[in-house]
């Protein structure tokens, strides 16, 4: 094994044990920080990809900003044991009803799926230089547009903050 | 495998340097302030404690770490202890992209006084700075009480709001750069002016957001005594108190040196190629001027500290997201319309 193999299967682990975490454990504030840790150790297989970019971005978007806010919601709703409602029984039914459906689509799909290994060209595609260039000349539309979007959005922010 | 030793050693030694620095730094930044404070109010300062006082942060350290430990019977155990690792942790994760200095040589190796110069630099550092709030916000709750929740809670939405301010001023400076990489940003002003020559409103919108996201009077919110009894780490004692207050002086440091990098020209000073001196001298000199540029941040922090009086909370939320986000965009546009302009 060369030190490549070895820092994936450990980020793999960590970030399975991780994602497990986020579903098994009792305390919701514990959860997120699971999801956290999660999106780290994508962030890290990212940069294993050689795609700098991406893994910074998924850590200022998801673990930066989103998870901020939801951690900010569950500090606010202070659920804990005590308060939390009792689930009813045939909830838990259709719960595990409707997972184990997904879970037998989603073996169903992937079964029969060919994985044509990765073509290996430049290992630079991730870099930030690269993958402006495709945006701004190949995507330069629907960059513009969503790029718009989220002007918008800050926008109304300020719009909604200004209103008394 | 084949690995380069002497890259393995010599990047852990960068970085414990670099780590020794902080840590250093920010020991006699709280020396400064109180001087600093002394001064102002027209006073002595510490002054027992060794020549002009110099061993009190030893002693304040000391005092930190002898003191006794009290975790609150009802608060998350675990979290209480993660808030202000977490809070360290993440003061001290930043240094690694500022450029401290251009490269030695020595003993034919050239040795470059930045720990890692990745080509997303400003990005990393952005994705750091918003990672901060988690410590707070995990102390703040995992304490269980109502006046350290609403702190972290205040804390949180004051970073996450003046965040926005700073990356689009960032984006203004990107603009002009053309580069993501620190390093390369220091380069260029070392051939050219300083950017903050073509970017004063950039790096007045930057400054504000600095103060806001280190929690610096006058946007020191989440530790208002008289509102909330002292803030987030109300419940801390001992050195768990002291590491949060260790990383406020941490992420002073960084982002004076990122300010001084950014908009100051870093490790440049004027006329260093002109001088005829040895390549390693020309470095340490440069690492002076660098320093030289960071005390002058840390003296301003400490000054506008002692002089603006808090802001309230309406206010501070107005002045973030009604007026310093409306600015950095329309300093976007004006530089965009510059470089469209000069290009044209």
């Amino acid at each position: 094994m060369n030190t490549q193999q070895v820092i994936f299967l450990v980020l793999s682990a960590i970030s399975l044990a991780s994602a497990m975490g986020v579903i098994l454990s009792k305390n919701p504030v514990t959860s997120v920080l699971c999801l956290i840790l999660t999106f780290f150790t994508i962030a890290g297989h990212y940069v294993m990809l050689n795609a700098q970019f991406l893994a910074v971005v998924h850590i200022i978007v998801y673990a930066g900003a989103i998870m901020v806010l939801f951690l900010f919601v569950i500090m606010l709703m202070n659920l804990n044991a005590d308060v939390e409602p009792q689930k009813r029984n045939w909830l838990k039914y259709a719960g595990a009803i409707s997972g184990g459906t997904l879970l037998v689509i989603l073996v169903a799909a992937l079964r029969d799926a060919s994985m044509p290994s990765l073509q290996s060209g430049s290992s630079d595609i991730g870099l930030i230089a690269n993958l402006g260039k495709t945006l701004f000349h190949q995507y330069v539309v629907p960059f513009e547009i969503s790029s718009v979007l989220f002007l918008s959005a800050m926008v109304g922010a300020v719009v909604i903050g200004k209103k008394e | 495998m084949n690995i380069d030793w002497f890259f393995i050693i010599e990047k852990i030694a960068l970085i414990s340097g670099v780590l020794a620095l902080s840590l250093g730094v920010a020991m006699y930044s709280t020396w400064g302030e109180r001087k600093v404070a002394a001064i102002i109010q027209d006073r002595r300062g510490p002054n027992r404690a060794g020549f002009m006082g110099l061993l009190q942060p030893l002693a304040d350290g000391g005092k930190l770490f002898f003191k006794e430990e009290i975790i609150p019977t009802l608060s998350h155990r675990f979290l209480f202890i993660l808030g202000p690792s977490l809070a360290m942790l993440v003061a001290c994760m930043t240094s690694a992209v500022i450029p401290w200095g251009d490269t030695l040589t020595i003993g034919g190796r050239q040795v470059s006084l930045q720990v890692a110069d990745i080509n997303i630099g400003i990005l990393y550092i952005f994705g750091v700075v918003s990672l901060g709030v988690y410590g707070i916000m995990l102390g703040g709750w995992a304490s269980n009480n109502k006046y350290s929740l609403l702190a972290s809670i205040r804390a949180a939405s004051q970073i996450i709001s003046y965040e926005l301010a700073m990356g689009l001023s960032l984006i203004a400076l990107l603009m002009l750069t053309g580069s993501l990489s620190l390093k390369d940003i220091v380069e260029q002003q070392r051939h050219s002016y300083w950017n903050v020559v073509y970017q004063p409103l950039g790096f007045i919108i930057f400054l504000i957001c600095a103060f806001a996201e280190c929690n610096r009077t006058p946007f020191d919110l989440p530790e208002a005594e008289n509102e909330l009894n002292g803030g987030y780490h109300l419940e801390y004692s001992s050195m768990k108190l002291g590491f949060y207050l260790f990383a406020e002086y941490i992420n002073m440091f960084i982002s004076s040196a990122l300010m001084a990098s950014m908009y100051f020209g870093g490790y440049s000073f004027p006329f260093m190629d002109s001088l005829g001196l040895d390549a390693n001298l020309i470095t340490i000199l440069g690492f002076v001027a660098l320093f030289i540029k960071i005390i002058c941040f840390l003296f301003l922090f400490m000054w506008v500290r002692w002089t603006i009086p808090r802001f309230r909370y309406d206010q501070l939320m107005r002045l973030g997201w009604n007026i310093m986000i409306p600015i950095a965009i329309v300093n976007m546009l004006l530089t965009g319309a510059w470089i469209l302009y000069k290009q044209g």
